[in-house]
This record gives structure tokens, C-alpha cells and sequence, in this order.
């Protein structure tokens, strides 16, 4: 047995130089330090990715995508095909999780200023794939043809048509028509299963590489302390194995919330009833939905809306661009600004998403 | 520094490169819009010719109590039909003129109510409360005999 995997070994290493690899891996290092627990967010939304994928595969061997099977599809994913109950609410209940560990993830570097020079491009593509995850929310979210999602998506695609200009094109591009119907139904459905998934793989492909190849990102304090109280831990196979049980709890986390919490399917959209009352959008759009009730219909010149939307907008691009604004960082120095914005996003987010919750 | 080999050009040569230049960048140019103009106009989906409604039966007026409402399929568009306390009919677009959600009538409020932004319209169709930034569209009502129809404003 041994002989044998040798000897794959040689061959493969023949023809690509394993060796090389297997000596970089060797001479990765992860910073130890009392922040050091927020590194693994990133492996862990990884592998959510990982199982929304394999899972959702599953799911494309029943799911119909149209206005007239797509409800239909579902209901009997969820009551006749095996084990079909537990693909589904895994699917779902990973796609929120997901969504939970990027931010995590995204805060975490954030406040830790690892988008600092040289990893802005890391920032960059994790930002990017974070919207693409959200992207991922919305399209999913309608996938099932029901009641809530129907209105969600209504509202969704409504407030991208209030940007000014280019808001209409885009409304209508995204619906396939000027009302949403089957037509949407099949854009979000390609957009979930092939246009996102591609953009995501290649963000993810050039996230991970920078990762390998500059490092672990260090703490500003942590680079201040010399080098030899520095304290490191071997990337292979202490980290890894550390990332791996982080892997299984959560994988026991999603198995015990599909088992006792299994994802409902709701009634079926229907475009000629009215909206239900407590109709809600995703928790992760739910800051930004009770925002919107609070802005009144018209605000000095402008409309409440084009408002509204114009500063998410902005501020989401501020967001993506702070290593280009908070020069500070990248010379080394402290920059107390950046804790104060963040906690700032946070606490707004965490009080409108519990109001939305509530109310 | 120049060496022997180097060309030192004259304003006749610099033209003809220009020239070519501009042949090739504009074919360049050429190409590509004529490969990414049928991508775009592929994305735009076909506006579709829909048949015009002007009038729909809604129902009979023995069965719909008052102070209560309904939604009622007008063409692809839904329309809510109100009968008021009074026993009066009123009809507007059900279409929320906020952000495209579809309205219900609210007993307990006596207002017609947006679920999923809280907006609230008056019976005449006035947003009067919530983010709404426009009235809902009045739609007539005509009794004939039981039957209730309910057609555009002219």
C-alpha cells in the first residue's frame, strides 16, 4: 500500500513538482494573537460555498424552473423525493449562514485593517464576492414561487428602478419584462445557477491565491511587537487540522437546524392577491427595508426612495474603497476612525435589522 | 540616442501610420460593436403587445359586503374593488405606488394598506400616511343590473 501511494506520489510529483508545494506549505505560518479566532471565518464561508454547491447540484435533479411547475417542484423535493426535506433545508439554511459568516469575516478584516497595503485586491474580491453572495440570496429567494418571495423580489427590482438613468434598463433587464412573472422566474434561476457561480469562482480563485501567496495578514500591534515574541503556529497541519473541526461543528449546526427547524415553502406566489401582512425580505436586506419605511415619500427635492437607495449606494461604495480613503493604515499608522465608522455600520445594522425583526 | 538602423521619421511616414492606425482601431472598434451589439439587444427582453382591456366584469354586487374589499384581475394588472360602509363602490389600481407591492383594503383601519412598507391610502385613493409618493389610480365603477364593471377613467 505504501509502495503504491509512493510511487503515485513520484509520478505526480514528477510531472508537476509537488515537492515546491509541499515546501511552501511547510513555511506557512498564521499569526498568533487574541484576534486570531476571526481567521477562520474565511475557511468556514468557504466551506458553506462548498456545500451550497454540492447541495444545490442536488437540488437541480428535481427543481422545474417555471411559473408553472417551479412551486410544484419544490413541494415535492420536500415531501416525496428522499431525503429531499433535508437537501433543501440545508440549501436554505447554509445560504444564511453563509451570508453570517462573510460578514463576520468582512468585519473582522475590516476592523483588523487587513485591507491595508498590499491586500487591497484581496478586500476588493472578498467585497465583490460578498455582493455576489447577496446576489445569490435574492435569486434563491424566488426560486421556490412562493408568496413572500414573489413580493420580495417585486420590491427588490422596483428599488433598483428608481436609480436614476440607468435604474429602468436594469429593472427590466432583471425581470425579462416590465411586471415580474415566469419570465423573471427563469432570468434568476440562470442568473443562480450559471452566471453567479461563474463571476464567484473566479473572485474566489483570485481571493484564495492572494491569501497563499502574501500570507496571513497580521494585526498593526502585532507587527509592533519584535519578532520574537511573536508567537506563530504551523499553517500545515495545526491550522488546517483547526480549520477542520471548525468545519465539522458547523456542519453538526446545520444538520441539528434542518432536522428541528426545516425551511418552510409557504403558499404559492399568486400576482392577483394582495401582499401578505408581515412580509419581510431576508434578514440580511432587513436594515435596509426598515430604513426605507422610515424615509418619508418626499425629502427636500428628492424622492424618498431615489434617496434611500442613492445612500446605501454610496455608503456600500465607501465601504468596498476604504483602503483607498484610509491611507493611514496602509503607512502603519493608527487610524481610530476607521473603529469608530465601523462600529458605527454595526450598531446601525445590528438596531435596524432587530426593529425590522420586531416591528 | 539614435543608431544607424533607427528610422527617424518624416511627416509623410508618421501620416501613413496614422493612417493605419485608424484603419485598424476603427475595424477594431467595428468588430467588436458588431459582436456585442446582438449580446446587448439579446438582453433586452421582446416588448410584448398586450391586449388592451378597457372593462372587466368583477363580480356580482349581491355577494360583496360592505365595508370590505377584493382584488380583481384587470388584463395583467390587479385592481382592488372596495365597497365602503356606506354600500359605496370604488375602484383604484391595487398597484402600490411606492415600490410595486399589491395593496388590500383594511376593515379595522377603514384604509387601503401596503403590507410591506406600511403605506396607507385614504378611500379616494390619497396616499395619506407611509412612504407612498403618489395617489393609486381611480378606476370606474358601473352597476348594471347585479353586475359590477369596473373600466378605465377616460
Amino acid at each position: 500500500m505504501k509502495t503504491i501511494s509512493n510511487r503515485l506520489y513520484a509520478w505526480i510529483d514528477e510531472r508537476v513538482q509537488l515537492k515546491d508545494l509541499v515546501a511552501f506549505m511547510a513555511k506557512k505560518y498564521v499569526p498568533v494573537h487574541r484576534g486570531s479566532i476571526w481567521y477562520y471565518f474565511g475557511g468556514v464561508s468557504l466551506f458553506l460555498f462548498i456545500i451550497q454547491v454540492v447541495t444545490g447540484i442536488l437540488l437541480l435533479l428535481y427543481y422545474k424552473g417555471s411559473e408553472s411547475l417551479a412551486f410544484e417542484s419544490v413541494q415535492f423535493i420536500m415531501s416525496k423525493v428522499t431525503f429531499g426535506w433535508l437537501i433543501r433545508s440545508i440549501h436554505s439554511w447554509t445560504a444564511n449562514l453563509f451570508i453570517l459568516s462573510a460578514l463576520i469575516h468582512m468585519f473582522s478584516v475590516f476592523f483588523e485593517r487587513a485591507y491595508r497595503r498590499p491586500r487591497e485586491i484581496t478586500w476588493f474580491t472578498g467585497m465583490l464576492m460578498l455582493f455576489v453572495g447577496l446576489g445569490f440570496g435574492f435569486s434563491g429567494y424566488l426560486l421556490p414561487w412562493n408568496e413572500l418571495s414573489y413580493f420580495a423580489t417585486k420590491v427588490g427590482t422596483d428599488i433598483a428602478g428608481v436609480i436614476p438613468v440607468v435604474g429602468k434598463p436594469i429593472m427590466i433587464f432583471l425581470r425579462g419584462e416590465t411586471d415580474v412573472t415566469g419570465a423573471t422566474l427563469s432570468r434568476f434561476f440562470g442568473f443562480h445557477i450559471a452566471v453567479l457561480p461563474g463571476i464567484f469562482t473566479v473572485l474566489l480563485a483570485v481571493h484564495l491565491l492572494l491569501v497563499q501567496r502574501q500570507g496571513m495578514s497580521q494585526p498593526q500591534e502585532f507587527e509592533a511587537t519584535p519578532a520574537e515574541n511573536r508567537k506563530t503556529m504551523p499553517f500545515f497541519p495545526n491550522f488546517l487540522l483547526r480549520d477542520l473541526l471548525f468545519w465539522l461543528i458547523i456542519l453538526n449546526i446545520l444538520a441539528m437546524l434542518a432536522v428541528f427547524f426545516p425551511w418552510e415553502l409557504g403558499r404559492k406566489a399568486d400576482p392577483f392577491a394582495s401582499a401578505p401582512a408581515g412580509i419581510r425580505p431576508e434578514w440580511y436586506f432587513l436594515f435596509m427595508f426598515q430604513s426605507l419605511k422610515y424615509i418619508p415619500a418626499r425629502l427636500w427635492f428628492i424622492d424618498g426612495e431615489i434617496f434611500g437607495v442613492l445612500l446605501f449606494g454610496t455608503a456600500g461604495l465607501l465601504w468596498l474603497l476604504v483602503p483607498f480613503w484610509d491611507r493611514k493604515s496602509s503607512g502603519g499608522k493608527r487610524n481610530r476612525l476607521i473603529t469608530y465608522i465601523g462600529l458605527f455600520v454595526v450598531v446601525y445594522i445590528i438596531i435596524f435589522t432587530l426593529l425590522g425583526w420586531f416591528l | 540616442m539614435l543608431t544607424m538602423n533607427e528610422h527617424i521619421s518624416t511627416p509623410a511616414d508618421g501620416g501613413k501610420r496614422d493612417f493605419l492606425k485608424y484603419i485598424l482601431g476603427g475595424s477594431l472598434i467595428a468588430w467588436a460593436s458588431s459582436v456585442l451589439y446582438p449580446l446587448f439587444a439579446y438582453m433586452r427582453p421582446p416588448v410584448q403587445t398586450e391586449v388592451e382591456v378597457s372593462s372587466v366584469k368583477a363580480g356580482k354586487l349581491s355577494t360583496f359586503d360592505k365595508d370590505s374589499g377584493t382584488i380583481v384581475r384587470f388584463g395583467n394588472k390587479p385592481v382592488i374593488l372596495i365597497r365602503t360602509s356606506t354600500g359605496e363602490l370604488r375602484s383604484f389600481s391595487a398597484t402600490c405606488t411606492h415600490l410595486d407591492c399589491t395593496v388590500q383594503y383594511r376593515k379595522d383601519m377603514g384604509v387601503i394598506w401596503c403590507a410591506c412598507h406600511n403605506g396607507k391610502y385614504d378611500l379616494n385613493g390619497r396616499n395619506i400616511s407611509g412612504p407612498p409618493p403618489r395617489p393609486l389610480d381611480e378606476y370606474r365603477v358601473v352597476i348594471q343590473g347585479d353586475d359590477i364593471f369596473i373600466s378605465k377613467q377616460t
